[in-house]
This record gives C-alpha cells, sequence and structure tokens, in this order.
C-alpha cells in the first residue's frame, strides 16, 4: 500500500447523508416502496416453557381483511431454523409446537392493513400445556456447562488447571488481595428501528428489506434456511436505524417472513413492536463473575483470575468470555479464566456493543479498583504500575499501546489532581461527589472486503460496497477513504452501500467495519491510478509519455507527477475507456486465501486482535468520570466525563467524536439504568417498552469531553486503522461505579447501581 | 388495537349525557372519556382498554381551561394543560410545589397535551397492569389475583396497599393537590358537586379496579387550590432513577408555615409509593408547634412510612420515603418567608 494515511484521514467532515437523515430522505428497510405490500403481525408466546396444544384462529380469521396465519400446524418444517449467534443450535419457532422462551414467535398474521393484522393478533386463541419455567441464575432448574474461552465453544485449547493452581498459589501468598464477585443484568439494544422484515418475490427471486449488520451473510443464511439459491436472494438496507450487535445474525422472523409471501403471492412487511423486540431478537445476558488479584505491596500483579458465568437459552451455548480479553490487560506472572453458560428458559443471546469487554471490564476494573484502596495507591497509579506493552497471555507485543497517555490526557483535562482520594470527603452542598476511573480497550479485527470503484472523465467517482450504515457514518468515512486516494473532493464521491448485489463485505461488527471498508476502497484507489497512469505513460499525446507510471500521483482532479506537472481526468479517464472501473478485493495479512471465498459464501472470517501470530492489536481509552450522590435520598447522576483513547488514524474526528461519546453515554446507561427485568416464576421479560427499560435522555448526560490521542500504527494494519465502535463503552460502567465508592465508600458491585443500594 | 366509534361533546351537558355508560372509570367500562388521551391512547395501544366508543371532551377546553387566582384561591379549568399551569407566573410564585409536580412530570410533549382533569385519574404503572398477556390482574380483571405481590414489584407501592393490589398511583400534580388541600368540581347526570380532592380516589380494598368515586358519567370541571401562607413555601421532592422523563420512586410535596423557629403549620403529600395520593397526618401533627430540625425531620419521615409493608424489591422505599421527607422537609426550611399571612 502506496498510500499515506495521513493523506487519506484525519479532516473533520460532516456527514453526507446527512441531509437525507434529517429530512426523511434516507430510506431504511421498511421505507421501500413496494407495490400493493401485506403485513405482517407477529403472535408471540406468553408462557416460557411449553407446548402449543392447538390453536383458536376462527376470531382473527373473520377480522376482515386478514389473508393468511402461520402456525406450526401449517408452516411446520417448512423452514430450516437458523443457527444462533455462534453458529450452533438455538431455539425453534414455527418449527414445532415447542415454546423455549417468552415471547417467541408462535403464529404469523397477514393482512390487507396494518390494522387488520394487529386486531386479529389480539383475537388468536392459543391453548398451551406449560412447564415450570427456569428464569435465571438462581431459579431451580438451570444447567451448568463448563466451557472453554475459545469463541467457538470448542474444547479449551490450553488446560486452565495449572493456570488455576499457579494462580491459586500466587493469590495465597500475595500481601493484598482482592476477591471479590460481580453482576451485571440482561440487556436489550433498543434500536431506533424495529426488527422489520419485508420480502418479495419476482418469480424463483426474492428480495429482501430489512437492518442488517452483514448483508452478505443475510443473504445466505436465509437461502439456506429456504433452500434455495443464495444467488437468488438479495438483501437490501440502505440505512440501518441503529444496530449494536442485534442484526448481526439472522433471526427467525425474515424466512418465515419470506414464506408468507410465497404463500400469498404478494410483497409482505412486517414491523414488529417494541416489545416484540425483546424476544425476537437477541440480547445481553446477565453475567455473575468471580475476580481475584493478588499484588506486591507496591501494586504489582502477582496473579489474576477471572471466572463468568452466563445465561443462555437451552439449546444454544453461546458466550462472550469477556475474560480471554481482560486477562490480557495487565502485566501478571499468573493469569487464569474460566467461563461457564448456564441454560436456562430463555432467548438466546447474542452480540451487544463490546459483547465481551462491557460485562467482564465492568468485573475487572471495578476489582482494580478495588485493590487500589488496599494499596492506598492512586487507582491511575495503579494501572501505571500494571502497564505493559506485551500481551501477558501470549507473549507477543502489542501493536501499539498507548493506555497511559490516554489516562494522563483525561485526567489532567477532568482535574482528577483534585481528587481527595478519601472515599465520602468531597461534597457540594447535599451531594457527595466522586471520582471514578477505569480503563478501556478493545481488539482490533479486520476482515477481508471488496470493492467496486468507477472513475468519470468528469472527476466523478462512485463507490459501491455492501458495507453497512448503522449510524456509524460508513458513507462518509468511504467517501473521504476514495476522495483522499483518488485526489477528489468528497462531494464528487457517490456512495452506495447496503445491497448485497454489491461486493461483499464483512458482518459490521467487532469494530471492523472501517478497516475492512477503508483497505478494500484504497485498494481499488490503487488500481485506478495504476491504471490511468499506465495508460499515460503509453500515450503520446500525455505529458507521461514515457515515465514511469509509480511516480504519477492523483491529486486534485489531476494526474501529476513529482515535478508538478499535471493533466486532468478528462484527459486521463478516456485514454482507459468510457469510464474507469475497478473492482478489488482485500485480503488482510494473516488470513487465508479461503477467507475471501467464504466471504462470499455469507461467512466473515477475520484477523482477530486478540489471536493474531505476529502482535496483539487493541485500541486503548481511559475514562474520568464524576457523580453525584444526594446525601438523603441517593440518586446518583454523573455531571461530566472525560474520555480519551489512542485507537489508530481517526478517518473522520466528527463521526468519531459521536461514536466515541454514544459508547460512553451507553456506558453510563449501563452503570445506572438498563435492565431487563425478568419474571423469577414465569421466566417472562416484564419491562419490554422505553417507558420500562430505562435509557439516559438527554438531563442524565451534561457534558462528556473526548479526547482523541494520535496514534501512528502501522503494524495493526496498513492504514493504521483501528475501530472505535466499542471502545467508548468499553470500562465505562466500571468507572461509574468506582466514582460511587468514592463518593459514598459502599462499594457496589451489581449494576445497575441504584438508589436503594446507597440508602 | 380494536376498532371503537368516537364522538365529540360539543358541550357539558352532551357529555355528561353521552358518557353514562363510563362506569366508574374501571379499564372494561364500554364508554371512555378523552381528554389529552396520553393515558387513553397509550392503553388503547396496549390492549388493555378497549372501549366501544370514545367521547371526546376536547371541546370543553373552551369554557374550561383557564386559570384564575383570586385572593382566596386558585381555581384551575380541568382542561387546561399541564405546561401552561406549570408556567402559570402566580402559580409559580405563589403554589410553587403545584408548578414543580407538572414541571417535573412525564415530557414536554406530554405536558403540553395532557390535561389537569387527566392527570389525577392516570392509571398506575404497574407493569402487570399495563400487559394484558397476564392474567393475574384484580385491577384489569376483578378475582384474576395479583402478579405483582410475588414479582417484578421494585416500583411498587408500599403504603395503602393490601394483598389484593399493591400498584402506585403514579402521578406528582395529585400529590401537591394533596398537600394543599385542594377541591374539585364534578358534573354528571345527577348533577353538580364539590368534593375535597382527598375523597377523590379510594383507598385500597377488595376493589382495586374501581380507582375513584367519580360516578357513572361524571367529568371533572375545575380544581381550588386554597390561598395559605403555607402554599407560597412549598416544594415537591421527586426522586427518580433518572433525571427527567420518569416516575417517581419517591415523591414528597411539602408545605409550610412558619413561625419564626417553630412550625405553625405544615402538609405532607407523598407519592411514588401509595396506592393512591397519600397525605401524611400523623407526621405533620408531630411537627406542629415545634422546631424543625434535622432529628425532628427525620422522626417525621419515620412515622410518615409506620404501617408501610414492603414486599421485597419495594422494601427500599420504606427508607427512601423517609429520607425523601426529610430533604423535602428541610428544603421547604431553607426557602424564604412568603409574604402572605396567615
Amino acid at each position: 500500500m502506496t498510500i499515506d494515511p495521513a493523506i487519506l484521514f484525519g479532516t473533520p467532515t460532516p456527514r453526507v447523508d446527512g441531509v437525507a437523515k434529517v429530512t426523511g430522505a434516507a430510506r431504511y428497510g421498511s421505507d421501500e416502496p413496494l407495490a400493493s405490500p401485506a403485513f405482517a403481525c407477529l403472535v408471540t408466546s406468553d408462557i416460557a416453557r411449553g407446548r402449543i396444544t392447538g390453536f383458536d384462529l376462527g376470531a382473527a380469521k373473520a377480522v376482515p381483511g386478514v389473508l393468511d396465519i402461520l402456525t406450526h400446524d401449517t408452516v411446520g418444517n417448512q423452514v430450516k431454523t437458523p443457527p444462533g449467534p455462534d453458529g450452533g443450535p438455538t431455539p425453534t419457532t414455527l418449527e414445532s409446537d415447542r415454546i423455549w422462551h417468552d415471547g417467541q414467535i408462535i403464529a404469523i398474521v397477514v393482512a390487507n392493513t396494518f390494522e387488520a393484522a394487529t386486531e386479529a393478533v389480539s383475537r388468536v386463541r392459543v391453548s398451551t400445556v406449560s412447564e415450570p419455567p427456569t428464569a435465571s441464575f438462581d431459579s431451580p432448574g438451570t444447567e451448568v456447562k463448563a466451557v472453554a474461552a475459545a469463541r467457538n465453544g470448542s474444547a479449551p485449547k490450553e488446560d486452565q488447571t495449572a493456570k488455576k493452581a499457579a494462580a491459586d498459589a500466587a493469590f495465597a501468598v500475595a500481601p493484598v488481595k482482592v476477591d471479590a464477585r460481580y453482576a451485571t443484568p440482561p440487556q436489550h439494544h433498543n434500536p431506533m428501528e424495529l426488527f422489520t422484515t419485508t420480502c418479495s418475490w419476482d418469480g424463483p427471486k426474492l428480495t429482501i428489506y430489512e437492518p442488517s449488520q452483514f448483508m452478505w451473510g443475510l443473504k445466505s443464511a436465509v437461502a439456506r434456511q429456504l433452500g434455495i439459491d443464495p444467488s437468488d436472494v438479495r438483501t437490501v438496507s440502505r440505512f440501518v436505524g441503529g444496530a449494536f450487535g442485534s442484526r448481526g445474525n439472522v433471526t427467525s422472523r425474515t424466512a418465515w417472513v419470506a414464506l408468507a409471501a410465497k404463500r400469498l403471492g404478494r410483497p409482505i412487511k412486517l414491523v414488529p413492536t417494541r416489545a416484540q423486540g425483546f424476544t425476537i431478537a437477541t440480547f445481553r445476558a446477565e453475567t455473575r463473575q468471580h475476580v481475584r488479584l493478588s499484588a506486591t505491596a507496591d501494586g504489582k500483579l502477582t496473579s489474576v483470575f477471572h471466572e463468568g458465568w452466563e445465561v443462555s437459552s437451552r439449546p444454544s451455548s453461546y458466550k462472550v468470555a469477556g475474560n480471554k480479553a481482560t486477562s490480557r490487560l495487565y502485566a501478571a506472572p499468573s493469569i487464569a479464566t474460566a467461563v461457564n453458560v448456564v441454560h436456562a428458559d430463555r432467548a438466546t443471546p447474542g452480540f451487544m456493543r463490546a459483547p465481551a469487554e462491557t460485562p467482564y471490564m465492568f468485573a475487572l476494573e471495578s476489582a482494580m479498583d478495588e485493590l487500589s484502596y488496599m494499596l492506598n495507591m492512586d487507582p491511575i497509579e495503579l494501572r501505571r504500575v500494571n502497564d505493559t506493552q506485551t500481551d501477558p497471555v501470549s507473549g507477543l507485543s502489542f501493536s501499539s499501546r498507548l493506555l497511559m497517555p490516554c489516562f494522563d490526557q483525561a485526567a489532567e483535562k477532568f482535574g482528577w489532581k483534585q481528587r481527595n482520594p478519601k472515599p465520602g470527603s468531597m461534597q457540594d452542598g447535599a451531594w457527595l461527589v466522586g471520582y471514578g476511573c477505569a480503563t478501556s480497550f478493545y481488539p482490533n479485527n479486520i476482515g477481508p472486503a471488496a470493492a467496486r470503484i468507477s472513475l468519470m472523465a468528469s472527476g466523478r467517482a462512485n463507490v459501491a460496497m455492501a458495507a453497512h450504515e448503522l449510524g456509524t457514518g460508513a458513507y462518509t468515512t468511504i467517501a473521504i477513504t476514495a476522495a483522499h486516494a483518488l485526489g477528489l473532493k468528497v462531494v464528487d464521491v457517490a456512495v452506495q452501500l447496503g445491497d448485497s448485489d454489491l461486493p461483499p463485505v464483512p458482518a459490521a461488527g467487532g469494530s471492523n467495519n472501517a478497516a475492512s471498508t477503508t483497505h478494500a476502497v484504497v485498494k481499488a484507489c490503487e488500481e485506478v491510478r495504476r491504471r490511468l497512469a499506465e495508460a499515460a505513460v503509453a500515450a503520446e499525446d500525455s505529458p507521461f509519455h514515457g515515465a514511469d507510471p509509480a511516480t504519477l500521483t492523483l491529486v486534485e482532479g489531476r494526474l501529476q507527477n513529482a515535478n508538478g506537472q499535471s493533466e486532468p481526468l478528462s484527459r486521463a479517464v478516456p485514454r482507459t475507456g468510457g469510464r474507469l472501473e475497478v473492482y478489488a478485493e482485500n485480503l488482510p495479512a494473516g488470513l487465508p486465501a479461503s477467507a475471501m471465498a467464504q466471504l462470499y459464501d455469507g461467512r466473515a472470517m477475520m484477523s482477530r486482535g486478540d489471536s493474531r501470530k505476529d502482535v496483539t492489536a487493541y485500541a486503548f481509552g481511559a475514562h474520568c468520570v464524576e457523580v453525584r450522590v444526594h446525601s438523603l435520598t441517593r440518586e446518583i447522576r454523573v455531571p461530566r466525563v472525560v474520555s480519551a483513547f489512542a485507537s489508530g488514524h481517526i478517518i473522520n474526528p466528527t463521526t468519531a467524536r459521536s461514536q466515541y461519546m454514544g459508547g460512553i453515554i451507553w456506558g453510563i446507561s449501563s452503570a445506572l439504568h438498563e435492565a431487563t427485568e425478568v419474571d423469577p416464576a414465569s421466566a417472562r421479560l416484564i419491562n419490554t417498552n422505553l417507558a420500562d427499560y430505562m435509557v439516559p435522555v438527554n438531563a442524565d448526560i451534561p457534558s462528556i469531553e473526548i479526547i482523541m490521542v494520535p496514534e501512528d500504527d502501522r503494524r495493526v494494519n496498513p492504514l493504521g486503522v483501528k475501530g472505535i465502535g466499542e471502545i467508548g463503552i468499553v470500562g465505562m460502567n466500571a468507572a461509574v461505579a468506582n466514582a460511587v465508592f468514592h463518593a459514598t465508600g459502599k462499594r457496589l458491585r451489581e449494576l445497575p447501581l441504584r438508589a436503594e443500594h446507597l440508602l | 388495537m380494536r376498532p371503537f366509534s368516537y364522538a365529540r361533546a360539543p358541550d357539558l351537558s352532551q357529555a355528561v349525557r353521552l358518557g353514562q355508560h363510563t362506569g366508574q372509570g374501571q379499564t372494561d367500562a364500554p364508554v371512555q372519556f378523552l381528554a389529552g388521551g396520553t393515558t387513553l391512547y397509550d392503553l388503547m395501544k396496549l390492549d388493555v382498554m378497549v372501549p366501544e366508543h370514545v367521547i371526546d371532551l376536547t371541546p370543553l377546553r373552551g369554557g374550561h381551561a383557564s386559570i384564575t387566582p383570586s385572593a382566596d384561591g386558585l381555581r384551575l379549568g380541568a382542561f387546561a394543560r399541564m405546561a401552561q399551569v406549570a408556567a402559570h407566573p402566580v402559580v409559580r410564585a405563589d403554589y410553587p410545589v403545584l408548578a414543580e409536580s407538572l414541571q417535573l412530570a412525564a415530557s414536554a410533549q406530554i405536558r403540553n397535551m395532557a390535561t389537569l382533569g387527566g392527570n389525577v385519574l392516570q392509571r398506575t404503572r404497574c407493569t402487570y397492569f399495563r400487559d394484558p398477556s397476564w392474567a393475574a390482574c384484580n385491577k384489569r380483571n376483578p378475582g384474576s389475583g395479583c402478579a405483582a405481590v410475588d414479582g417484578f414489584n421494585r416500583n411498587h407501592a408500599v403504603l395503602g396497599t393490601n394483598a389484593s393490589c399493591i400498584a402506585q398511583y403514579p402521578g406528582d400534580w395529585a400529590v401537591a393537590l394533596m398537600a394543599l388541600e385542594a377541591e374539585i368540581d364534578l358534573v354528571g347526570p345527577l348533577g353538580a358537586r364539590h368534593l375535597p380532592f382527598a375523597s377523590l380516589h379510594r383507598s385500597a380494598d377488595k376493589q382495586p379496579h374501581l380507582e375513584t368515586n367519580l360516578r357513572p358519567g361524571e367529568v371533572i370541571t375545575a380544581f381550588f387550590i386554597p390561598a395559605t401562607a403555607y402554599a407560597q413555601r412549598s416544594v415537591y421532592v421527586k426522586v427518580r432513577d433518572r433525571a427527567s422523563y420518569e416516575f417517581a420512586i419517591a415523591s414528597a410535596a411539602v408545605a409550610l408555615e412558619m413561625d419564626g423557629d417553630i412550625v405553625r403549620q405544615v402538609r405532607i403529600g407523598l407519592g411514588g409509593m401509595a396506592y393512591r395520593p397519600w397525605r401524611a397526618h400523623n407526621a405533620e401533627t408531630m411537627l406542629t408547634g415545634k422546631p424543625l430540625t434535622d432529628a425532628a425531620a427525620e422522626a417525621a419521615g419515620q412515622a410518615a412510612m409506620e404501617g408501610a409493608v414492603g414486599r421485597g424489591q419495594n422494601d427500599y422505599k420504606i427508607a427512601l420515603g423517609r429520607q425523601t421527607i426529610m430533604r423535602a422537609l428541610m428544603q421547604a426550611k431553607a426557602m424564604p418567608a412568603p409574604s402572605r399571612k396567615a
């Protein structure tokens, strides 16, 4: 790669799709205009475990306008169950009479109008035989399985028994130690856009309009479920109204809506309710965690042990195993981990923004804070004492690690020096004041990706790839990359995304999107430059006739050489034909060639920052947060946050700042607000709406300052791009809990933190 | 959502006539009145209320929405919007607890729509009540039981409940009305009547589906709040899980008249923890005629929570209620002495 990332990135740029979004012109999945669609509504179970013994559909079918009702009786096994988020088994829906969890889809009503479908749903009568369900950790009937921390749930690659024994031994003799248990609640993504699906058939060709984080994955998965050729399936999702992991894998609804549309011979649109979004997609499972840290009197860690328990559905072994990450954060001679999946009568959980790190870093970073008080050491200094440039698990070097510069810059801006270390010592009027901090980090992932670029003689370019605009600013980052690589203005680059007819990119998850897409775009732009240059040096009428094509660059709409000689694209492009079109694939280093073929098959193989052979690649950050706790009534508020991140080259500081802030706000939410409540007796979800499932409002988030610490890391990938989608949230919940301890002297180890815990 | 008929009541007499089958406002009454719609539409979308006929009272706004302060007190048309009353300069100056309780409620959008009369009739936020897929709810289906008693009850009431229903009254403004000893005007098929606001809501009994003492067809037309010295020195403290757009987990409306350091009169309304809008009479008695110290405020808070029953997750409200009362008393004490004399 010859293009210097310093040229490509770093210019604050407004969103190219901003006007379309705020004026309603941006088309989300269910906005796509279709001729004469019918409307589907879902019937979901109101028991969590049992069997359906029969339906009484008479009243529902009698509602004027009702066209079809799909149940396990009528459609049964016509659609295969999709794989769970880990590729393994997951609960069935209309395939059988079995009910695995609350809110499972058990019937689909199709009608001429949304209103008729909604009314008919309320008139469906279902008979069930209920079995006593298991709600969560403390319920009777859980099944606990110890599993490996490996992502795919396979047997442990290395024996943790010896490591555990060593950690225990180090712990036993250490002068300072923390031994604590933590808990995090179930949480739901609640993206603004609901979990809609629209399906339309044209002969054998199926088009699916659905918010998705993986266009090519959705296409392949649904084709497999329906038993049709993936080339007959097109998925379209030009804009996604938030995803956060909830749209990474196919869910059961899609293929059923496709089948319903086929039965009816008409397009069908499904817009489920907000409440159904809690049970027809995935969620963040509740965890319990056990952390043991031991240290020398000067704060050096001598052992780290971190065990997690995570709830899953009966059939699925999905887990996040976040201690794979936490175990490599600090230098320690002895590190051991363990993970357990606790099966209950619940839906299968899945990816949710920083899936592994959000819950597990709460425990580790809370424990580090506890250790700092035992050591009587500033918590930032404790991180400094245990900072390392070497991954303590693999022994590999970090590709870059600016953790302490992040802490120092955040602390300086925050005014950390004003902190009186004594808990409960700071007060402002009736409010107790606390300062807390925590580390943030996230692995740098990159996958294979393809892009098609067309350059016109007019100096305008089109970039097309099946990438995903989840609100992150993907249209803009891709436009910036192509414009700067081609020497054009951002406004001269048109970007098409969100359509599986376009070249494939991996699932937009694990913060890989920016790295994966920009490398493919730059590769295509390099090829555009090469072809223009080779045509120019071969042409007698070109000023560059006979020159070395490698010396020519694209600058300000012209092809030019080092002497400043140039010619416009209006002359350079026609030499290659009517327009210049390039299709490029980028296969990141370390991945087998088959990874590219797999991508076309809807499977995204990643180069993961935590399992590379050459380096360990992570982005790092630091949060400093102030909390206020009312001295009498104990409400917790967060007036300000300062966070610093070192995350490689920042493509667009404007949208990066928004993404960091969004993560931080969600971290505050994770600490203080969000919890899905599960009724203990019935295993049903209680607060399946945005009134009772709390998220912060504007008044909860007065001030957030972001510092972007410059970082030029070419070992992570050629462009030095580290993802930023997830890192903002990581550690934030712990920073808030640590600040609450500092304000009150009370250590809260279970989220969310609420007034009642401090009374 | 089910089909229903809709009619506008052009005037009060037509409203009363059309509304004869509203019952006592129970959720399954076939006829429901519509004012701001912020509760009714919500519950209709949730399938909790499935009226056959909706009688729109919006035309009554013309004659029953004015804000009229006088030397005797404050008269408020029941169709005034929450936002309109919260912003009124006289309400803010002479009845701050009223303005604060309205301003801290709901969202700007809801405050712009919701009427005062509808506000005091707001339904509970009990999640089991609000989701008809739960079979057991005595408030929705009399005799079906209560899923909340042994279920998720963090937000439920600790005062004035019994085993048949532990739902809490969710509103704020009614709590302030309790403290200021407000009165209401009603018009119904049998004519007009005038009630102390405190007798509008029913206490817990075996019939939680009946929430008020409204008679069939009765419409609330006005509120009257007497002008008092304690109304001027009044405050609403709302404790909640987030800073805005959230119901109280505990709230206290305190109105205070001091004579030097001595409490001459005090009124305490409680919300976020009681089955109905609540008045802490015994706490008021304890405080009257004595200096308002931290210890006295704490003891009053303790007394106000006597008889409170926790059901597990809401146990904390007993302590939080006490602290909230303390905080409101001390905030009222810190306010400047009012201009109006008793």
